[in-house]
């Protein structure tokens, strides 16, 4: 079995119950089943998850470089979206 | 004199437990850094480290009770089991020292063990042996995990390409007849058998036996019915592949006897 023939998988990891699957790095395996085995060899073995989650990196769809101007600029300019753009009135001291 | 055998006894199964996963451990050691991709070399180094777990764990108690018979000062270690013992010395089944071969070799000798494993944690769980049931209690958790693994590549190779196919046969009929004597008790596992300590393997043959069929039946292999068998392991009669194992695993310590990490 060669490595070029193998899918790359993306690894998520609950560290704790409560807690968000994290993304912690990604592996090379053949379907789902594998991947998941990897991912508790690999990423697993001092003891840093509760939950593993793999996916199929072809199954990313991901925001690409080119459209940073048109998704992400646009909110720069507009600060009344934060909580800090809000005077707070005299009366609520302690935020 | 009876509580003295049987503690000699107890001695002797201890360190054969031992020998079983040291030499099974340092086999699949092997591999690291020779895996097929980096992310089954790992999985097979984490497999290895478990044995080496449990080689550990029966050796300690070993010594703690050699110490216990001895009235020597010199206190004996678990180091004293794994590198200072010779050939003739060393009890383990011989499925356990035959070279790791390829990877279908490996997987089919993971297969055929990890199974066996499966039935005898579960049964030396229940040893009136609190040391050896804790053990036992430990290492069923590892092995749950160990049979799932060498489940999916029995099947990954068996149901896989013609040359897979024909590997893991090949590997299959060659092992074959070397399961035979890990469903065999000697005297001295008899007796300790009768105490309650020890697990009676011919027991649970059959399940065994269903259980690697339907694995093997899946995997669209045949399963083998060849009858020859090769026996000696728990009389210290080896492969010829022992001696080789056991100079690479025990030269830096004999070289070095007092290193220290």
């Amino acid at each position: 079995m060669s490595i070029e023939k193998l899918e790359l998988f993306e690894v998520f990891i609950r560290s704790k119950r409560g807690l968000d699957h994290k993304h912690v790095g990604s592996l090379h395996a053949e379907d789902n089943e594998q991947a998941l085995e990897y991912a508790r060899d690999v990423y697993t073995r001092r003891s840093e998850g509760v939950s593993i989650w793999v996916v199929k990196s072809a199954d990313i769809c991901a925001s690409q470089e080119d459209d940073s101007d048109s998704f992400f600029d646009p909110s720069d300019d507009k600060p009344y979206r934060h909580a800090t753009y809000y005077p707070l009135p005299k009366e609520i001291s302690n935020m | 004199m009876s509580q003295t055998n049987t503690a000699q006894d107890l001695i002797t199964y201890t360190a054969r437990l031992g020998d079983d996963s040291v030499i099974f451990g340092h086999r699949l050691s092997e591999w690291v850094s020779h895996g097929p991709f980096l992310e089954e070399d790992i999985a097979l180094g984490n497999v290895a480290l478990d044995f080496l777990g449990h080689a550990r764990m029966y050796y300690n108690y070993a010594a703690d009770l050699t110490n216990k018979e001895s009235d020597s000062s010199v206190l004996k270690t678990e180091d004293d089991f794994a590198f200072l013992r010779d050939e003739r010395e060393f009890q383990n089944h011989l499925i356990h020292e035959l070279p790791r071969g390829n990877f279908a070799e490996t997987v089919v000798r993971q297969l055929l063990v990890d199974n066996y494993n499966k039935y005898h944690f579960e049964a030396l769980k229940a040893s009136k042996d609190e040391t050896l049931a804790a053990v036992a209690a430990k290492a069923v958790k590892e092995v749950k995990y160990h049979c799932r693994r060498s489940r999916e590549w029995t099947l990954r190779l068996g149901d896989g390409t013609t040359e897979s196919k024909q590997k893991i046969q090949t590997a299959l009929d060659g092992m074959w007849g070397y399961t035979y004597e890990l469903f065999e008790q000697d005297d001295v596992e008899q007796r300790l058998i009768e105490a309650g300590i020890a697990v009676n393997s011919s027991q649970f043959k059959d399940k065994w036996l269903a259980d690697v069929k339907a694995i093997v039946e899946q995997a669209t292999l045949t399963l083998p019915t060849t009858e020859w068998a090769v026996r000696g392991g728990r009389k210290g009669y080896h492969t010829e592949n022992l001696g080789h194992l056991l100079t690479e695993m025990q030269f830096v310590y004999r070289s070095f006897p007092d290193a220290k990490w």
